[in-house]
């Protein structure tokens, strides 16, 4: 095999049942790309390369025992650094977790385990998973592969540019506000944050409770089924978990769209965004529309206010959540001169900038006299919001726009402007604040060679009317089989 | 909307967060403009609309008081940046007493 890197799950776990390559050499191939690439992409902050290898070796044993393999088997994976592996650091891309190693795996990562997959490592996140470029991991950045000038977006950009450069087959990330869904439209993959209470949280370290889901990337929508697959379901050690039946997604790739609904929200095609954008997710409507979709148009009339909303209701349950870190049970200790003392230097020094913003913002908004005004208001245009929602998806089955306004920016572009930020985010909040599934599938590329997205969004826990909508755009369109090049960096 | 340095000082005591004086100061500036951003919500009349605080119609889950198996106590102290007999050491928190 020339390149077992650039094959999609489904692929190579064709080689793999026909006895053509063995889970260790595919392991191997992933661990020499990441070894000739990631000094610049920089999409790892731990690599587990023994254990990999060893877990691998596991996979052909099973397979060779007989055991009816997963599809899963043997397929090397990355998990972002904010979902628990044990016995492997879990910084959360933060100072304060910088030494933390937990004596426990996330039940996603569980799952995968138990499938067969194989872990080859923690990706870079931004700090707590409060970013939308991976400029605010503690450690460093991450790169875009298809321009190292360039952010890979975030939170989740560390998974998002290892399977855009074939340094991972698929990848787990968490998404609260679009961590997933950004990330994926800038690298150029296949990227999926499903309902809240599809897949259990226990394990992933919490940045905003009623918001935060695990999301899979993979180059295709179908290996981002298999992902989810594996993953959804409920667990007792999670009560925001759903006992609600996992179906098998494979049965919903059909190909066919034909007499599917799908909704375009004439608030997301803005004026002002990056045309090239607007373009191609125009085009796209053709494409679905020529396979036999049809195109509505709908209204998501408090999308404006997504943004705000998000704003103040993510930081004050963060503000809430990591209070935890008081340097006494984990992570960072700075001894003060008293208790109180302790906390504040604890806490001064263990957070980056951006933590520090959203704390105080979330407390400012949750604090007396302010309450009202922020976090009550906010928590009832949230209501309108998913209101919005409700109604467009009586109209449609799906609803269909930009994953992000523009593609990706360059490093250090908008870390100043904190707000500047933020509207990276635009397109995925609202779909967070109402708790529904959604996917970004490649769409073309700008006049710089950048990965534009397809945001796909469905009704409650009907991520298969989403991957069925993304499988069969991939399957006549090729945007995903082009790949980063990345050639002169590998050498 | 502009934050005043002594309310800025205040939330950081709230969320007890050491915070240098530039930190104090760009606080101030950034989260006065990103305040002034969410104004807007202002705008709409949410008198009649109940407040979402989680999208799922969840309810209190009940089990059996049961012992079931827990990580070892090793395991859980392994993290901690100071432990004594088996427990967390934690600072004094009430002065003149023990």
């Amino acid at each position: 095999m020339s390149d077992l890197t650039g094959l999609t799950i489904r692929q190579a776990q064709d080689l793999l049942e026909r006895g053509e390559v063995s889970s260790v050499e595919l392991t191997q191939s992933v661990l020499d790309r990441i070894v000739a690439l990631d000094n610049e992409i920089r999409a790892y902050l731990t690599l587990t390369p023994e254990s990999a290898l060893e877990q691998a070796a596991e996979a052909d044993a099973r397979r060779t025992g007989g055991a009816r393999p997963s599809a899963l088997l043997g397929i090397p994976v990355a998990i972002k650094d904010l979902i628990c592996v044990e016995g492997v650091p879990n910084t959360c891309g933060s100072r304060i977790l910088e030494n933390y190693v937990p004596p426990f795996s996330a039940t996603a990562v569980e799952k995968l385990r138990q499938a067969g997959a194989v872990i080859l490592g923690k990706t870079n996140t931004d700090e707590f998973a409060m970013g939308s470029s991976t400029e605010n991991s503690a450690f460093f950045p991450t790169r875009n592969p298809w321009d190292l000038s360039r952010v890979p977006g975030g939170s989740s950009g560390g998974s998002a540019a290892a399977v855009a450069a074939g340094m991972a087959f698929g990848a787990l990330g968490s998404d609260t506000g679009g961590s997933v869904r950004q990330p994926a439209s800038y690298c150029g993959v296949v990227g999926i944050k499903p309902t809240y209470g599809r897949i259990s949280r226990w394990g992933l370290v919490a940045f905003a409770s009623s918001l935060d889901q695990i999301g899979c990337f993979a180059r295709t929508a179908s290996d981002a089924a298999l992902l989810l697959e594996t993953i959804a379901g409920y667990d007792p050690r999670d009560s925001t978990s759903v006992e609600a039946p996992v179906p098998e997604y494979g049965v919903s790739l059909t190909g066919e769209v034909r007499g599917l609904r799908i909704g375009v929200p004439r608030e997301y095609l803005l004026e002002g965004m990056q045309p090239e954008v607007e373009s191609a997710v125009r085009t796209s409507l053709e494409t679905l529309a020529s396979l036999g979709a049809e195109i509505v148009e709908v209204s998501l009339p408090h999308t404006e206010y997504a943004l705000p909303v998000y704003y103040l209701i993510a930081p004050a349950e963060a503000s809430a959540n990591l209070a935890r870190y008081d340097g006494l049970r984990y992570g960072l200790s700075s001894p003060g001169t008293d208790l109180w003392d302790s906390y504040r230097q604890t806490r001064g020094q263990g957070f980056g900038p951006e933590v520090k913003r959203r704390i105080m913002l979330g407390t400012y908004a949750l604090s007396t006299g302010y309450y009202d005004a922020y976090y009550l208001k906010a928590s009832q245009v949230r209501t309108l919001i998913r209101r919005d929602f409700d109604r467009a998806l009586e109209q449609c089955d799906v609803l269909v726009a930009p994953t992000a306004p523009t593609t990706a920016f360059k490093l250090g572009e908008k870390l100043d402007d904190p707000l500047q930020m933020y509207l990276q985010d635009i397109f995925t909040l609202a779909l967070s604040l109402a708790g529904l599934g959604g996917l970004s599938v490649p769409c073309g590329f700008d006049a710089e060679g950048l990965p534009i997205g397809l945001q796909i969004m469905g009704g409650a826990f009907d991520e298969a009317t989403i991957l069925q909508v993304a499988h069969a755009y991939q399957e006549v369109t090729d945007w995903h089989t082009r790949r980063p090049g990345l050639k002169a960096v590998a050498g | 909307m502009r934050l005043s340095l002594a309310q800025v000082e205040h939330v950081a005591q709230l969320a007890q967060l050491g915070l240098t004086a530039e930190e104090k100061e760009l606080f101030r500036e950034q989260l006065s403009s990103i305040l002034e951003y969410a104004e807007r919500l202002q705008e709409l009349d949410t008198s009649q609309i109940p407040p979402t605080a989680t999208v799922l119609p969840l309810e209190n889950v009940m089990r059996d008081d049961r012992v079931q198996p827990s990580l070892p106590l090793d395991d859980v102290l392994a993290n901690a940046p100071a432990v004594e007999d088996q427990c967390f050491r934690v600072p004094v928190v009430l002065e003149g007493e023990g």
